[in-house]
């Protein structure tokens, strides 16, 4: 079953129309990767999963219901399943790190908050942060590529997810710090046998991550399908979107810099 | 080109319709803080720490303002009583405008001025910088969280606060009466003591509790609806401690002319 379904979204901020009739789904266990220009509506697609937009037209179903029609408790309910890294962290600023990264804990379990403690260290250690030395730092006191995977850590650190949202969660991190966090993405996704939702710019992530791709183009659903068919497709805004990857990939190619490439 | 008086009946039309529609916002806004008071999870750390900012961090203004604007008024009407000859009643008048009036409304002010400001930024920043929206995703209800709190925090502080200010204002005034208006210390307390009846305390406190509400209510309401970044925070600060001021000076009159109509027996 469908654990994130958009049939015919219409959606608008106030008279600047964003979305226009999209529908794509995403299985439980399912990974899917939603690319396209900046602009062109995949933070709102992320928004509207949450349940933080209602759209004018057409239906969001989460995890089999119509998420804008909920009642208030279930619906606190229902996102208390779904984790969101948001694109700019979103980091509760007069929190500590600490406090940041075990708030679903503190706010949603009645465990010790020694044992929130021990838990928030070991997620700050698998997002490559040293938990000493930052726990209980404001997020204000971290640098750019810290707060993302604070953020990062923050959202993984529920109970039992069944959605991971996933707003361009590796832009401005170094070549290791990528890594780890898509290791993570895929460590949890694999085990808890959630679905997964990633916005990103890097193909590389993409290609990591994804088990389908659905490409956003001026707000409309321009490809939706696996690699393959993306290889294939010769949708016109598809192949503008890809061109510039295929173009620095070869660069990169041509210039010996990764053995064998 | 329109004609100027279409323009004028549409711009009038809009205003109306906004009005409406704000109108309707408020009141929905008002309804879920009053039902999220009554439901759990309740929030103990935060609102132990808003009580902690509002009154505490209060304090001293209250007294500063109280212990000025008690002489001032002891001043004033000093000056008044000694052409009737009345000095000695200078006590209960004192009473009687502080307790009810003085003491209510300049602790709603002050605390309109310095904790709304406070709390529509920070809601405000929140909101602009998505943590509203974060805590949402968590399945938190930013109400319950961040307007609860303080609504309690100031519905506890404010007559607190307000009662102290009383305290202190009257206070001033006994340093006039002795030192300036030469009445006897004995004089002035009796005739304090005589206006602290049931009536006067009872509004005393009335008004401080309705205040609170209503800066809690508006501080809070602007710093969740408020848009545009900084500059929308800006603007909604300013807007908080105006329309709470004006509130509270609006809604004190008109307890006083309703609730004294009501409870005239006992005044
Ligand atoms: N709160 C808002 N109010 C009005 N318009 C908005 C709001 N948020 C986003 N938009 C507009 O909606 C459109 C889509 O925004 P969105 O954030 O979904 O883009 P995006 O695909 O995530 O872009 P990016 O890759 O740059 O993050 C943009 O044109 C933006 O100007
Ligand atoms: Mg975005």
């Amino acid at each position: 079953m469908a654990m994130i379904e958009f049939q015919n979204v219409t959606f608008a901020y106030e008279d600047k129309p964003v979305l226009r009739n999209v529908s794509f789904s995403v299985a439980q266990r399912e990974s899917l990767v939603i690319m396209g220009p900046s602009g062109s509506g995949k933070s709102t697609t992320l928004r509207l999963i949450l349940g933080l937009e209602c759209p004018q037209e057409g239906t969001v179903f989460v995890d089999g219901e119509n998420i804008c029609k909920m009642a208030e408790k279930d619906k606190r309910e229902l996102r208390k399943k779904i984790g969101m890294v948001f694109q700019a962290g979103a980091l509760f600023d007069s929190m500590t790190v600490g406090e940041n990264v075990g708030y679903y804990l503190l706010e949603h379990t009645d465990l010790s908050f020694e044992e929130i403690g021990e838990r928030v260290r070991k997620m700050l250690g698998f997002v490559g942060l040293n938990a000493d030395e930052i726990i209980d730092k404001l997020p204000e006191e971290l640098s750019g590529g810290m707060r993302r995977r604070v953020a990062i850590g923050r959202a993984l650190l529920s109970t039992n997810p069944k959605i991971m949202l996933y707003d361009e969660p590796t832009t401005g991190l170094d070549p290791a710090a990528i890594e780890n966090i898509l290791r993570l993405i895929m460590k949890l996704h694999d085990e808890k046998e959630i679905a997964t939702v990633m916005v990103t710019h890097q193909i590389a992530d993409a290609f990591a991550v994804a088990d389908r791709f659905v490409v956003i183009h001026d707000g409309e659903v321009a490809f939706d399908g696996t690699l393959e068919e993306l290889r294939a497709s010769t949708d016109e805004r598809v192949q503008q979107f890809l061109e510039p990857f295929r173009k620095s990939f070869t660069k990169v190619a041509n210039s010996h810099f990764i053995n064998g490439l | 080109m329109k004609k100027r008086n279409v323009v004028i009946f549409s711009a009038i039309n809009n205003w109306l319709k906004h009005f409406a529609y704000e109108l309707q916002c408020q009141f929905l806004f008002s309804v879920k803080m009053v039902r999220a008071v009554f439901s759990r999870p309740f929030y103990y750390t935060e609102t132990l720490e808003q009580m902690y900012n509002i009154g505490i961090g209060s304090l001293y203004l209250i007294v500063l303002t109280g212990i000025f604007a008690g002489q001032g008024f002891a001043l004033a009407f000093s000056v008044e009583l000694a052409d009737f000859g009345a000095k000695n009643y200078l006590g209960r008048i004192m009473a009687i405008s502080i307790i009810r009036e003085l003491g209510p409304v300049l602790a709603g002010l002050m605390v309109a001025a310095r904790v709304a400001a406070g709390i529509t930024a920070e809601i405000g920043a929140m909101k602009s910088s998505n943590q509203i929206d974060a805590m949402v995703a968590f399945g938190v209800d930013p109400i319950k969280k961040l307007a609860v709190p303080r609504l309690l925090a100031l519905m506890v502080m404010v007559p607190a606060l307000a009662v102290v200010c009383d305290v202190i204002a009257i206070f001033g005034g006994w340093i006039i009466a002795l030192f300036i208006a030469h009445v006897t210390s004995t004089m002035y307390w009796a005739a304090v003591k005589e206006r602290l009846i049931f009536g006067n305390l009872f509004i005393g406190i009335l008004k401080p509790v309705i205040f609170s509400f209503v800066i809690a209510f508006v501080s809070c309401f602007k710093g969740f609806t408020s848009e545009g970044g900084t500059k929308g925070v800006g603007k909604a600060t300013t807007q908080s401690v105006v329309v709470s001021s004006i509130t509270i000076l609006v809604v004190n009159f008109f307890i006083t002319k309703v609730v004294f109509s009501l409870i005239k027996g006992w005044l």
